[in-house]
């Protein structure tokens, strides 16, 4: 009794020096978190205020126009934009299905020593700087891309699939931890009613794991649509519509690398300087979205399960 | 299909075993049967008859391989790595430990209740359908919605959330979860229900539910259930099993082997000096 008492006075000695610290950490604590939000709003205002100009000088329509010409004050963004949602429908249509089959094999199939070697090669390709990737997509993806019969190798095929490339860790760790994270017993439970192994995974893993499922994908398509380095290395960096069946086999020029190509040589406060930051703006609201879209498919997941 | 056939015995199943494995009623035939985790012999050459429409009790202290030997009759030892065996087990005269045996075919015929309450994260009425659905079981929408409906009502749940079906499972008290579990079992037609001490998580009076619904699935119904509380042996069984390290000590009516054990292990264990 004697020492249990010692010990406990002990443990509460510490706790009420603590108490007399307890603001300050709250204080601290609440900077960190305020300050986060406070950085954000900053960065949205700046690409704001700096692209609102571009608003004013240029109307409207004259984003439409089908040609990006800077020189020639003619700033239409359709090529651009095209360009960046080719270039990712390319990469989430091969990222997607193959970072998911790839997660669910590591998770549910590999036996447990391929796992633990193929996990860590997985989170090393994830390190990989996008620049290096850009230069294997340059010399070893594009003339391969070239003799499947493009006119050139620098296409937005070769862009999507350096970027399904540059996603693939992030889609398949994510969704490996999720899938990991589902229950011994639910796999149990569906086992034990004759379900086979695949009907297990497809019925009652996968749909346990969905919250985090979505995640993996919404992560990996957000790389995909920011990346700029290893895209402006390779699809050709042709502003113009791509048109025709063969459109993902011909050049064009994403957002992100149009302002990483252009932004050294424009005047500073000319209208093209503002049309730049414009281009910032709509990749912004761009994540966005998707982010907004990522976080309502989980909550309506979370809340379907109800309490549990 | 009508109601009838539908609690009764899936057609594929033999009504009667062969003459060679004893008496009609003998469902499971268990000879020789060893089980190794590894170098660890979790189960020693047991032999035992478990008879069709009975409840079946394996008590025996923590880690003495009731559980290990449940989990032998629908082969879910096959999901752990480093398992071997030895022997046979023989459901329904087919030897389950066969090169060409249907894994799947023989757990659909042979369910299981788990410990702890697992309904899928899913509505209560998905969970239930799952079996139907996935094995093929079902014709149509309004097929698999009968099937849901008498699984339910066989466990007492219709009554209680016959209008909440779309209801999601987890939010259910674990006893109705057990039941919901006991349910989902039903509605894949198995002739064999493994139990496998499906009250440890629950309270009192979900605990009684549970085991009137042992006694009445009893029935139609092989009922196998490993436990630790002797008191519900004695209450819900008809046979029981003492296991003690491994080995099966003593094995046969409730009431001789609570009242007259033949071995000194197993009436010290019952009486509560060793455990």
């Amino acid at each position: 009794m004697d020492a249990s008492r010692a010990a406990l006075s002990r443990t509460t000695r510490p706790t009420r020096s603590g108490n007399r610290m307890e603001p300050w950490i709250e204080r601290a604590v609440r900077l960190a978190g305020l300050s986060a939000i406070f950085i954000v709003a900053l960065i949205f205002i700046f690409l704001i205020r700096l692209s609102l100009p571009a608003l004013t000088r240029i109307p409207l329509s004259a984003f439409g126009d089908l040609r990006w010409y800077p020189i020639e004050e003619r700033f239409g963004l359709v090529s651009l934009v095209v360009g960046s949602l080719l270039v990712t429908a390319v990469a989430v249509g091969i990222a997607v299905p193959l970072g998911l089959v790839t997660a669910i094999y590591l998770g549910e199939i590999a036996p447990p020593w391929l796992g633990d070697i193929l996990k860590p090669l997985i989170e090393i390709l994830a390190g990989i700087p996008s620049i290096v990737l850009g230069f294997v997509g340059w010399v070893a993806l594009a003339p391969l891309v070239q003799r499947l019969g493009a006119p050139t190798g620098l296409t937005a095929f070769t862009g999507g699939l350096i970027l399904a490339y540059m996603a693939l860790p992030t889609i398949i760790s994510i969704a490996e931890d999720a899938i990991d994270a589902v229950p011994k017993s639910y796999r149990d439970g569906s086992l034990a009613l004759g379900a086979t192994r695949w009907q297990t995974i497809y019925r009652v893993v996968l749909p346990a794991a969905r919250s985090g499922i979505v995640t993996a994908v919404m992560l990996g398509i957000g790389r995909a649509v920011g990346e700029t380095m290893a895209v402006m290395m390779v699809t050709g960096n042709a502003a113009h519509v791509p048109r025709g069946t063969s459109m993902l086999f011909q050049p064009v020029r994403t957002m992100t690398a149009t302002i990483a190509a252009e932004m050294g040589e424009v005047a500073r406060g000319g209208t093209h300087y503002h049309v730049l930051f414009l281009i910032g703006a709509l990749l912004f609201l761009i994540t966005f979205a998707i982010n907004s879209v990522a976080a309502r498919l989980v909550g309506r997941r979370r809340t379907g399960e109800g309490g549990g | 299909m009508s109601a009838a056939e539908l609690v009764g015995m899936s057609g594929s199943m033999p009504e009667s075993v062969g003459s060679s494995d004893g008496a009609a009623d003998d469902l499971i035939l268990v000879q020789d049967f060893s089980f190794y985790y590894g170098a660890f012999r979790a189960l020693e050459n047991l032999n035992l008859t478990v008879r069709d429409r009975e409840v079946t009790a394996l008590i025996g202290p923590s880690g003495c391989g009731k559980s290990t030997f449940l989990r032998a009759i629908n082969r879910m030892n096959d999901t752990i790595r480093g398992v071997r065996y030895e022997g046979d087990i023989r459901v329904a005269g087919q030897s389950i430990y066969q090169a060409d045996t249907d894994v799947a075919d023989l757990r659909q015929r042979v369910g299981m209740v788990f410990q702890r309450p697992n309904p899928f994260p899913q509505s209560i009425f998905d969970n239930v359908a799952y079996g139907p659905r996935v094995l093929g079981l079902a014709g149509d929408k309004a097929d698999v919605s009968e099937r849901t409906r008498l699984a339910l009502s066989q466990v007492g749940l219709w009554e209680e959330l016959g209008d909440r079906l779309d209801r999601p499972a987890l939010a259910l008290s674990p006893g109705q979860q057990q039941r919901l579990c006991i349910a989902r079992t039903l509605a894949t037609e198995p002739r064999i229900i493994l139990m496998d001490e499906p009250c440890s998580a629950l309270d009192p009076v979900a605990t009684l539910a549970i085991e009137g619904l042992m006694r009445r699935l009893a029935e139609r119904y092989c009922i196998v259930v490993v436990t630790h509380n002797m008191q519900q042996a004695a209450r819900v069984s008809d046979r029981t099993g003492f296991f003690w390290l491994g080995r099966l000590v003593e094995f046969g009516p409730t009431n001789d082997i609570f009242t007259l054990p033949q071995e000194k292990l197993t009436e010290d264990y019952i009486t509560g000096r060793r455990g």
